[in-house]
């Protein structure tokens, strides 16, 4: 049976719905991360570190924390809301009672992470456009790896949840994948210039590097082929990851 | 019919929890499944709703082979879950409005519907206040509500009335047959027989995933037991010394404490018992038989689990 996109829309709607009863409680201290870490490390580190790849430490570090944010945005809805959807509220089992199935809710839920993650990684842009820290216009061409980010990481987030025994193992997923991640993507320091040359086509593994790489690519105005190699790979590995979340789906829920 | 399983089995692993059942139900009754909990009530239910696929047989509802377009199913169906699946933190309104949308209602039928449903449901005086600070019998109004909100031909409640006090049964026992009489069919499951007995017109008693009987309740009971059922109080020699003096074939059950003796003639078990003299006059009972006791003849369990 195909997917319904409307019975998605009722799912993502479910969502939103919610969220916009306690947006501020929400979305204030997933926003304020990233703006922590760009006023202490950015302007706080970045006096003593000088420049980094051409141009001030902060601004080195905004087009990467605009994907964190996104990345923070997603994993959170992927992971603990979704869990608690789960397992907590029943909304699934409710759902399925109506003519909503188990690809509807999935495709809703990828759809609402990703527009959470939207919301977390626009309204940290405006931030950096405030502080001057996007140059513009160019920098607007990295708005599109916000939404990328937020799938990328929705589709992660959602593997993992959905085969997941007991809330618990989230601790391990933020503390053992997360936050690697956010240390060693690109973010704080270029790979480039601190691996050597096998390690960087390992390196290649890492998800957040990909969206990483795109913003900054939109933020210095320098586009190349590699960009090509970034979204296929974000797309495809959340293709494959959603592909193989069906069936988890199915199974947690119609035994 | 509404509903047909026919030779429907559900096994998780090793475990068979529904073996082989059959079923037929036709448009505008109300049909109620009994048996005591891990009977395979719930799972039967989720094979008619189509959220769990049964291992061997078929299951059709409104003609339409329910594991190849569950959607067409669903849209036509409402389910109430043994379990109310509310938004706690959303008061009536906003509950019925997002389960609206998962039907794909739109405005103005949306807001004519919620009213519509706050109304037969008397929920009025509670529709603004979050789920989390309503009574249990107004969450399981509201549970109800939810499931008629695509207004269905065939409605599902599995155990619509455990855990309530028994002013908000009766009220909704009086629910259930307002939509019974409007057109609804009606497929529930409980283990409470006084409940079967009130409501449905058609049962069929579960034990061990198997349907032991189905049909009326009047029906069933006459067909299976004797018209009166003697309960009393006495002692297992009491027992032993009455069933001899007994003709037989009395059956007797003990159940709760008490020995039941079955029987059409229950002036002629009343002298037999006075004669032997085992058993307390004053706590003797005499009552119609019901289908409890026809559980208990079936099954040799009782309904509300354990004997």
């Amino acid at each position: 049976m195909s997917v319904s996109l409307p019975h998605a829309t009722a799912v993502w709607r479910r969502n939103a719905s919610m969220y916009a009863r306690t947006w501020m409680y929400n979305l204030l201290p997933n926003f304020f991360e990233p703006v922590l870490y760009l006023v202490a490390i950015g302007v706080g580190v970045g006096v003593y570190v000088g420049e980094m790849g051409g141009m001030s430490y902060a601004e080195f570090l905004a087009p990467g924390l605009v994907c964190v944010a996104a990345m923070n945005g997603a994993s959170f809805e992927a992971t603990y809301n979704v869990y608690v959807r789960l397992t907590f509220d029943k909304a699934y089992d409710a759902m399925l009672t109506t003519p909503i199935g188990t690809d509807e809710i999935l495709l809703g839920e990828v759809l609402w992470a990703v527009t959470r993650a939207s919301i977390y990684g626009a309204s940290f842009f405006a931030v950096l456009v405030g502080f001057g820290l996007a140059p513009l216009p160019y920098a607007l061409l990295a708005i599109p790896a916000i939404p990328l980010s937020g799938l990328l990481f929705a589709s992660i987030g959602l593997a993992f949840t959905l085969r997941v025994p007991t809330i618990d193992l989230f601790a391990f997923y933020f503390t053992l994948f997360l936050t690697p991640l956010f240390l060693f993507s690109d973010v704080f320091f270029p790979l480039a210039e601190r691996l050597p040359g096998f390690w960087l086509w390992v390196a290649e593994i890492l998800p957040l590097l990909h969206p990483v790489r795109i913003a900054r690519a939109a933020f210095r105005g320098e586009f190349s082929l590699i960009l090509v190699w970034d979204v296929a790979y974000v797309l495809g590995l959340s293709a494959l990851l959603l592909l193989s979340t069906r069936g988890a789906v199915r199974r947690r829920l119609m035994s | 019919m509404i509903v047909r399983l026919e030779a429907v089995s559900k096994r998780f692993a090793e475990r068979t929890v529904v073996d082989d059942v059959t079923l037929a139900i036709p448009a505008g009754t109300c049909f109620g499944l009994l048996g005591p909990n891990g009977a395979g009530k719930t799972t039967t239910l989720r094979m008619v709703y189509g959220t769990t696929e049964p291992s061997a047989g078929r299951v059709e509802v409104f003609g339409i082979d329910v594991n190849r377009d569950p959607r067409a199913v669903r849209s036509r169906l409402g389910v109430t879950l043994q379990d109310n699946v509310l938004i706690e933190a959303l008061d009536p309104i906003d509950n019925l409005r997002i389960f609206g949308h998962y039907h794909l209602l739109r405005e103005p039928e949306l807001s004519d519907r919620i009213e519509y449903l706050i109304d037969f449901l008397e929920l009025r005086s509670h529709a603004k206040v979050p789920v989390r600070n309503l009574s249990g019998g107004f969450q399981r109004r509201l549970a109800i509500a939810l499931s008629l909100m695509n207004s269905p031909e065939l409605l599902i409640l599995d155990e619509p009335t455990t855990g309530l006090d028994p002013a908000v049964r009766m009220a909704l026992w009086s629910k259930v047959r307002d939509l019974r009489a409007s057109g609804t069919t009606i497929l529930l499951t409980t283990h409470y027989m006084d409940e079967a007995q009130r409501l449905c017109d058609r049962v069929a008693v579960m034990s061990g995933g198997r349907i032991v009987a189905d049909g009326s309740p009047v029906m069933l009971i006459a067909e299976h037991l004797q018209r009166h059922a003697i309960e009393i109080d006495c002692s297992a020699d009491g027992e032993r010394v009455l069933i001899a003096k007994l003709p037989p074939p009395t059956e007797t059950i003990r159940a709760g404490g008490r020995l039941v003796i079955y029987a059409d003639d229950a002036v002629a078990i009343h002298a037999i018992l006075d004669a032997a003299g085992v058993d307390d006059e004053r706590t003797r009972t005499i009552r119609p038989t019901n289908l409890e006791d026809l559980f208990l003849h079936l099954t040799g369990a009782s309904l509300e689990g354990g004997a």
